[in-house]
């Protein structure tokens, strides 16, 4: 049987292909796939093999008139399992969730059903999209392709995983504070952080609201760009949604980066920086510098505070977005309540039983963040950090057009190995977390291996809404990078 | 020991809108349980408000109304609390930057015009229903009332009585529906209101400890609620009791207050920014449009009636109280330009009719071309003031034009000068005491002999006639013997 999901999206959806390949055959692909490598890799929850099959018999049942307009026919995409999809089980990886159906797709959902893609279903994530490992999930964790015995990151992990596993070929995650970049760059793959604002978080079941981003994560920076022109542009949904013009963003990859300004932030490149990984990014440079660009030293004065700041602001949100669930409308819910107290009783056990460590950590933190006594001393303090967060970028972008930093400081950590020790877990997403607090867009992609083989993954920011020239220097450097990339072995 | 009663009111308001709040479900009462809604107001993970414009239009208009400033910068925050009826357990509301604040309401009391601070005015959703199955065990939410818009009003400590109260709850209504922004309707829930009240030694300054009052349903119950709370602390202040801050319920069935709960209990509602919305700019433009698009108001129409029509400030003010009445009286003053008769009916019989049957001038069926009508019949003698009371009453009720009124009841005013004099002929004749007074110089016997003349005639004969029929008929006599 061919395996179609070893394809990119742009091979499988040439338009200038003769012979368009028929959904049936890529879902039997998908399945075979799923059947020969998930089993180790768990990078599914909610696999309906019966779905799928009856999704792409759908498609390849319309009409060639309804198929014109189609950017990405037939092409298998994998949701985040915090993304709504009309009538199929969408649970953010927790058990309160169990069995919820949304009666409503999310913006994105309709826009890639528009553009004629195949859903393959969800993927795992840590619950709630916390976490930074894809451990906290209640369907266990997902395995890193590259080493089973690692993470694959979080909190997108699970479509990390299959993306780099050949199990779809598309997959859309969620980046709170790096949690499409992180796994991305764990697992070998691309993935992209929107400029907040840019896709519609309608649909998307919210963690951190100010920080949430819908972002594709894929194989290659062409299927980036083409994902991305298909899920972005303003939403009447989403009233923080921008009415900014979508780019074709396919378009805009060719081009050189001679005399682009990239600028390293020197708070990047200190102390916890595994020395594999800053001996690629170092390549990575070379590679820029090569092509002509201008490669300077920039100071990001704030970023010691990205974090701390990050968990207040981020749980802050979390807690208030949590509080809806608690058993009355849907999802898991307590059955045997005390009579006397059966409602305060039921709505304390559902949560109590249904929310696991982290995400209770999580609520906890940010109710007594943003409770009276302590709103001025944490959640308004982490707003004016904020702020001067974002005024570094704004100060930085002055010197230079894009900021160059790895993902993260290391590569996939063993599973088990931070789970016990949350302040160690959140470090991972030391350099991801800014771009979120700022609200700019940042792609990571692939930038070689370590010693062990592991995947390292090499991180570019730019302003509000320049997604176009994040994707350019990206795939100048894929096309320029000369080394060769290596599927994991399953 | 005497004190003085400090009363703040909280005002929640439903603005009538076509859809939601934050979105597209219908905006109205009396449907199926949940039928009106969405996963937006259901609050469904991944759904997210889009804040309603028209919404945002009405509540600037009534902030614009109460004489408030409003923002130029306004945020929506989250108020975090657990409910089963609110689908989120958090309100979408407004706290360190309401849509308007610092504005007045003048009100009429006793003592003149007296001016009621409002402290702000900001918009919020309302949560949803809870409905408890009486005798069981289960208890039912309907959330189509869930997302609907209010604005909350709320005043300085201002009002000193339960009837000042009474009154700014009246003005206040009465502003509303000029603005028609909403139905002011208390028994289905689209006005309520929380009071807090507390006491002080007459004389001293301050605030003493407060205590809120919810749950009353009617302007009456609030008169009624407030009226007790005010005895009850005066009574605990007396015999040297200390207030406890609290929440009170008033029972409507009992007729007294009765503990919610106390200060300690309250809530921690953790505001902050709802991340879901951005911060609003409304347009100065947009402010200056809606400011000219506000009808007069009640108190600049009471002005104009009073130096327009001449009216005393008594009568303009029950005139504008109600809007539909306003609109009647300068409609029907444009057909029949004696404002004053007009005012004296308005006030009088139709004003009567309401209070007798409970109801507003606009369910009552009449219209200004009959109402003026039947003024003209009294003017054309075709029937008396008192008869016209009636001819009124059963015009309001029946919506049948006086004239037909009058034919079908044979209420046509006797004006025959013959009939009215053969009338008082007979009347002399049965009272010859009478007579004999009214001839020695008690001039005030022709009073009397007037009502005869009218009890005889069943009320038909023209008053004034009669007078003049007795006259001539006394004079004549007199000179006869
Ligand atoms: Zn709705």
């Amino acid at each position: 049987m061919n395996n179609f999901c070893k394809l990119s999206a742009h091979e499988l959806a040439d338009p200038t292909a003769e012979n368009k390949i028929k959904a049936a055959d890529i879902a039997s692909s998908v399945i075979s796939r799923y059947d020969e490598v998930d089993s180790r890799v768990s990078g599914f929850v909610n696999f309906d093999k019966g779905a799928v099959t009856d999704r792409a018999a759908r498609l390849d049942n319309l009409d060639e008139s309804c198929r014109q307009g189609f950017s990405l026919p037939n092409v298998p995409v994998v949701l985040k399992d915090n993304i709504c999809v009309k009538g199929e089980l969408t649970t953010c990886a927790s058990k309160i969730l169990q069995g919820f159906k949304p009666p409503y797709d999310a913006t994105v959902v309709s826009r890639l059903k528009s553009a004629g893609v195949l859903l393959l279903g969800k993927s795992n994530m840590d619950e709630f999209a916390f976490g930074s490992s894809c451990e906290t999930s209640c369907y266990g964790p997902t395995k890193n392709p590259y080493d089973l015995e690692r993470i694959p990151g979080g909190s997108s992990g699970g479509a990390a995983a299959l993306i780099a596993s050949d199990q779809a070929i598309l997959a859309l995650g969620s980046d709170t504070g790096g949690s499409i970049r992180q796994p991305a760059a764990l697992c070998g793959v691309v993935g992209l952080k929107p400029t907040y604002g840019r896709v519609s978080r309608y649909g998307l079941i919210a963690f951190g609201s100010s920080l949430d981003q819908i972002g594709p994560i894929t194989k290659d920076v062409r299927d980036c760009a083409m994902l991305l022109s298909v899920i972005a542009g303003y939403d009447k949904l989403d009233s923080t949604s921008a009415d900014v013009p979508v780019p074709d963003y396919t378009k805009s990859l060719m081009g050189a980066v001679k005399g682009m300004r990239i600028g390293l932030p020197k708070e990047y490149f200190i102390q916890g920086l595994d020395k594999g990984v800053k001996a690629k990014i170092d390549e990575a440079i070379s590679v820029y510098k090569g092509l002509g660009a201008d490669i300077r030293q920039i100071s990001l004065p704030h970023t010691e505070y990205a974090v701390s700041c990050y968990y207040i602001i981020g749980c802050s949100e979390a807690s208030s977005n949590m509080a809806r669930f608690d058993g009355m409308q849907y999802g898991y819910r307590y059955q045997e309540a005390n009579k006397k107290y059966a409602l305060i009783d039921m709505c304390m056990r559902t949560r109590g039983e249904a929310f696991g460590l982290e995400a209770k950590r999580r609520i906890i933190l940010g109710t007594y963040s943003l409770s009276s006594g302590y709103y001025d001393a944490y959640y308004l303090k982490a707003c004016k950090v904020r702020a001067l967060i974002k005024a570094d970028f704004d100060k930085a972008f002055n010197e230079c057009d894009m900021i160059l930093t790895p993902t993260t400081p290391t590569t996939a950590f063993k599973i088990g190995e931070k789970i016990e020790d949350p302040l160690a877990m959140y470090l991972s997403d030391i350099f991801t977390i800014p771009s979120n607090l700022a609200g700019i867009p940042a792609i990571s992609l692939p930038c070689g291996y370590d010693e062990r083989g592991l995947p390292i993954g090499m991180q570019l920011m730019a302003r509000h809404f320049e997604e176009e020239k994040l994707l350019r220097a990206a795939y100048s450097y894929e096309q320029n990078a000369g080394w060769k990339k290596v599927k994991p072995v399953l | 020991m005497k004190y003085t009663t400090i009363i703040g009111l909280e005002i929640h308001l439903q603005i009538s809108t076509r859809t939601k709040a934050f979105c597209s479900c219908e905006n109205g009462f009396g449907k199926e349980p949940n039928t009106s809604v969405c996963p937006v107001c259901l609050g469904m993970p991944g759904s997210l408000p889009v804040l309603n414009r028209q919404y945002l239009y009405r509540a600037v208009k009534t902030a614009l109304a109460l004489n408030c400033e409003v923002a130029r910068r306004m945020k929506f925050d989250r108020k975090n609390y657990f409910y089963p009826d609110l689908p989120k357990n958090y309100q979408i509301s407004q706290y360190d930057m309401p849509l308007s604040q610092n504005g007045f309401l003048e009100i009429m009391t006793t003592g003149g015009i007296k001016k009621i601070g409002i402290t702000r005015a900001h918009m919020e959703e309302d949560a949803g229903k809870l409905i408890h199955d009486e005798g069981g065990s289960s208890s039912f939410i309907d959330l189509n009332r869930a997302g609907t818009p209010l604005l909350e009003i709320v005043s300085e400590p201002d009002i000193s009585s339960p009837d000042e109260a009474y009154t700014y709850l009246k003005t206040l209504k009465s502003v509303l529906e000029y603005l028609d922004v909403s139905d002011c309707n208390m028994e289905e829930g689209s006005l309520r209101c929380d009071a807090n009240i507390s006491l002080m030694p007459a004389g001293e300054k301050g605030l003493g400890t407060k205590v809120e009052l919810k749950n009353m349903n009617s302007f009456k119950a609030i008169r009624q609620g407030l009226e007790y709370e005010q005895d009850r602390q005066a009574k605990i202040l007396s015999s040297g009791g200390v207030i406890v801050q609290q929440t009170r319920l008033w029972n409507e069935k009992k007729k007294i207050t009765e503990l919610m709960r106390t200060k300690e209990e309250a809530h921690d509602y953790r505001y902050f920014p709802d991340p879901d919305l951005n911060d609003f700019i409304i347009e100065r433009d947009t402010v200056l449009m809606l400011k000219k698009s506000l009808p007069e108001m009640p108190r600049a129409k009471m002005n104009r009636f009073v130096k327009e029509y001449n009216l005393s400030e008594y009568d303009a003010c029950l005139l504008t109280s109600d809007r539909r009445m306003a609109d009647f009286m300068e409609e029907s003053v444009k057909l029949y330009p004696k404002p004053k008769v007009i005012a004296n009916w308005l006030t009088g019989g139709v004003q009567a009719y309401l209070n007798e049957h409970n109801c507003r001038f606009s369910q009552i069926a009449i219209n200004a071309g009959m109402f003026v009508d039947m003024i003209r019949l009294i003017d054309s003698k075709l029937i008396s003031n008192n008869m016209a009371k009636d001819v009124l009453e059963e015009m309001i009720s029946s919506g049948v034009p006086a004239k037909d009124i009058v034919k079908k009841k044979g209420f046509l005013q006797i004006t025959d000068k013959t009939a009215i004099e053969s009338i008082a002929a007979d009347v002399l004749q049965s009272n010859p005491k009478v007579k004999e007074d009214y001839l020695s110089g008690k001039k005030n016997a022709l009073g009397f002999l007037i009502g005869q003349i009218m009890k005889k005639s069943q009320g038909k004969a023209d008053p004034v006639m009669a007078g003049q029929a007795l006259k001539k008929l006394l004079e004549a006599g007199h000179e006869g013997v």
